[in-house]
């Protein structure tokens, strides 16, 4: 008992003590320090976009916003070449339309596995495993002459369809589903005489919403961010995504118009900064979530 | 009166899983194959689909490859990048997380700090790139003009022309971008560590260092190396920062295998052929490399169940053919 008591003691003179401010004074810093270097570089860049060229050649460096923003915005579009709005339809349609395809066929995929027994289940589910950290990036020359032949090059289809196929995105499914899913339900769904797809798509759809809702973020952030498919696919301007349309602020059209590019690039993060602004707290978690077991 | 036998509901296993498969054939198995196969041929010119495979010497485009300089600067600069980049990074991860899980004392705004250590890895990398590139113009940038404001310089410098100036910019964007994800993973890992271990670690009368290296590092042994690999492998394919901070350059500095097979597949002479052995050489190093990921990943407890299960029923078998007999 008291070598218990004298243990509680020097554990809160540890907590209390001088070195415990300290050490705690030093974590502060080090992780506002941390904070600051994640926002300032986008401080800057927000300051600059409001900033007039001839004012940032005279100083480049300015931590208050100046009155210049929509001047920078109307220099930006009166060259005719880079088209946030354009960028912003293109990418909203690929983004969209391959995180619904890769969120549904993988539930599915999952769902596939945790409900039914069937013979090569378990084996599927070791080649889903297998191939998930296969890099398409490597193999995109073989897919440009599959899109060359098919006559599909230049379309946005080419970069939507292939999200069915995720298998990183399975095995996070099945590992929520599994636990998840009461199986009484699924039986208990048969014999009111609901069809296999019906339960799918009316019961455990919903129950999956958790799960469906993390995996699509991150779907759409990566297929918003995605730069090397969409440059090898796709050749005409007015099918450019976002980060193709940044691509646009280095051409000599804009070399000296500082203020504008900065303006350019303050338009392609706007949309991710105001989603990351609601959702952080989900997509924080969902990082944590998606570590897999250690 | 015999119950009637249950419906088959094992092909639903199969329908639903025909999708997936279909898209995985089509648009990865074929590609893979396909680009396995461009590797041993003489393709190139834009937008050409007409080939010959070159019998003769098969391997020509691999041995140029690999014989060639540029590959091997931009290899080494990818391990160089990927190897400066993953130290800090990981350092820093650990950190954050022995701090922020440290059960003595609780650092407040845990969830604000998060939150902005992963806000650069959300953003377009694309545009970091180009906001790095505008910082640091010469001879009026930004980044200039606060070195010059510090008195850390004294005159501008052209930190775009500089090789490992330039180097480091990478380098520093990378490990900017990704220690936020890594320590929030970390952290993750560190709370699910049964407290009990941290308790008997306390009663044992151990420090806090004591306790990060003896239990805390070898509970996340598996996830540490886990995230080693899995950011090798995101480092391999390394491409929109080097790509639109310098496009490779000052002289290759900044040159990545994926920007070099970008360069020979999608710029001048368009050689499809080289560009894809060069791709299939750094495919097969990601490959043995997953292959660790896969067997870190295994579920060692539903394994050994698996085994054990096989064993039995070939014993069941054995004895009932042993009855028959």
């Amino acid at each position: 008992m008291s070598n218990n008591s004298n243990l509680q003691l020097t554990v809160e003179g540890r907590e209390k003590g001088k070195g415990g401010v300290v050490q705690k004074i030093i974590i502060y810093i080090v992780s506002i320090t941390l904070s600051i270097l994640s926002i300032l570089p986008f401080w800057l860049m927000f300051v600059n976009a409001t900033r007039s060229t001839p004012q940032i050649q005279s100083t480049a460096i300015s931590f208050l916003p100046s009155t210049h923003l929509f001047d920078n915005i109307k220099i930006l579009s009166s060259k005719n070449m880079f088209k946030p709005l354009k960028g912003f339809l293109n990418s909203f349609i690929c983004a969209g339309g391959s995180t619904i395809l890769a969120v549904y066929f993988s539930s599915l995929t999952a769902y596939a596995q945790v409900v039914y027994e069937w013979k090569l289940r378990n084996a599927f589910f070791s080649f889903i495993m297998a191939i998930m950290m296969l890099p398409g990036q490597l193999t995109l020359i073989g897919f440009l002459q599959m899109c060359y032949k098919l006559h599909l090059t230049d379309n946005l289809l080419m970069l939507i369809i292939p999200a069915i196929a995720a298998p990183s995105m399975v095995f996070f499914m099945k590992q929520y589903l599994h636990p998840a899913l009461p199986i009484e339900i699924v039986h208990s769904a048969r014999i009111d005489g609901a069809r296999e797809f019906y339960i799918f798509n009316k019961i455990v759809l919903p129950i999956m919403k958790p799960a469906i809702a993390t995996q699509a973020i991150f779907a759409f952030v990566g297929s918003w961010n995605n730069l090397f498919t969409p440059m090898v696919l796709i050749n005409s301007t007015k099918k450019y995504t976002m980060p193709m349309m940044v691509s646009l602020l280095r051409a000599d059209i804009y070399k000296t118009e500082y203020g504008s590019i900065y303006a350019g690039l303050t338009l392609t993060i706007l949309p991710l900064i105001l989603v990351y602004i609601f959702l952080s707290k989900y997509i924080v978690a969902g990082v944590a979530l998606g570590s897999v077991k250690g | 009166m015999k119950r009637k036998k249950s419906y088959d509901y094992a092909r639903f296993g199969y329908i639903f899983s025909i999708p997936f498969v279909l898209a995985w054939l089509v648009f990865q198995l074929y590609p893979i194959l396909y680009t396995l196969l461009l590797g041993f041929t003489d393709l190139k010119g834009a937008g050409n689909t007409d080939f010959n495979i070159m019998w003769s010497e098969p391997f020509k485009n691999f041995i140029t490859v690999l014989k060639n300089k540029s590959f091997k600067i931009a290899f080494g600069n990818t391990l160089i990048i990927w190897g400066l980049n993953f130290v800090p990074q990981i350092l820093l991860a650990l950190l954050i997380a022995a701090w922020f899980t440290n059960r003595r004392s609780t650092i407040k705004a845990q969830g604000i700090f998060k939150v902005l250590f992963y806000l650069p890895n959300i953003i377009t990398q694309a545009t970091v790139a180009m906001l790095f590139f505008q910082l640091s113009l010469y001879p009026k940038g930004v980044l200039n003009d606060l070195l010059l404001m510090l008195k850390i310089i004294k005159q501008p410098v052209d930190m775009q022309r500089i090789a490992n100036v330039a180097k480091g910019f990478v380098i520093f964007i990378q490990t900017w971008m990704w220690y936020g994800y890594t320590a929030i993973v970390l952290i993750s890992g560190v709370l699910g560590i049964s407290p009990e271990l941290f308790e008997a670690a306390e009663v044992d009368g151990a420090n806090q260092w004591q306790t990060f290296f003896r239990v805390t590092i070898p509970s996340i042994k598996t996830m540490l190396l886990f995230t080693l690999v899995t950011s090798l492998i995101g480092g391999l394919n390394m491409f929109d920062i080097p790509k639109l901070f310098l496009n490779g350059g000052p002289n290759n500095a900044t040159l990545t295998t994926s920007l070099y097979i970008y360069n020979k597949a999608f710029q001048g002479g368009y050689l499809y052929g080289e560009a894809s052995a060069a791709s299939m050489i750094m495919f097969f190093i990601i490959v043995f490399l997953s292959c660790i990921v896969f067997y870190l990943l295994r579920d060692k407890d539903e394994v050994e169940l698996r085994r054990l299960v096989r064993k039995q029923e070939k014993e069941y078998k054995r004895k009932l053919k042993m009855s028959k007999m």
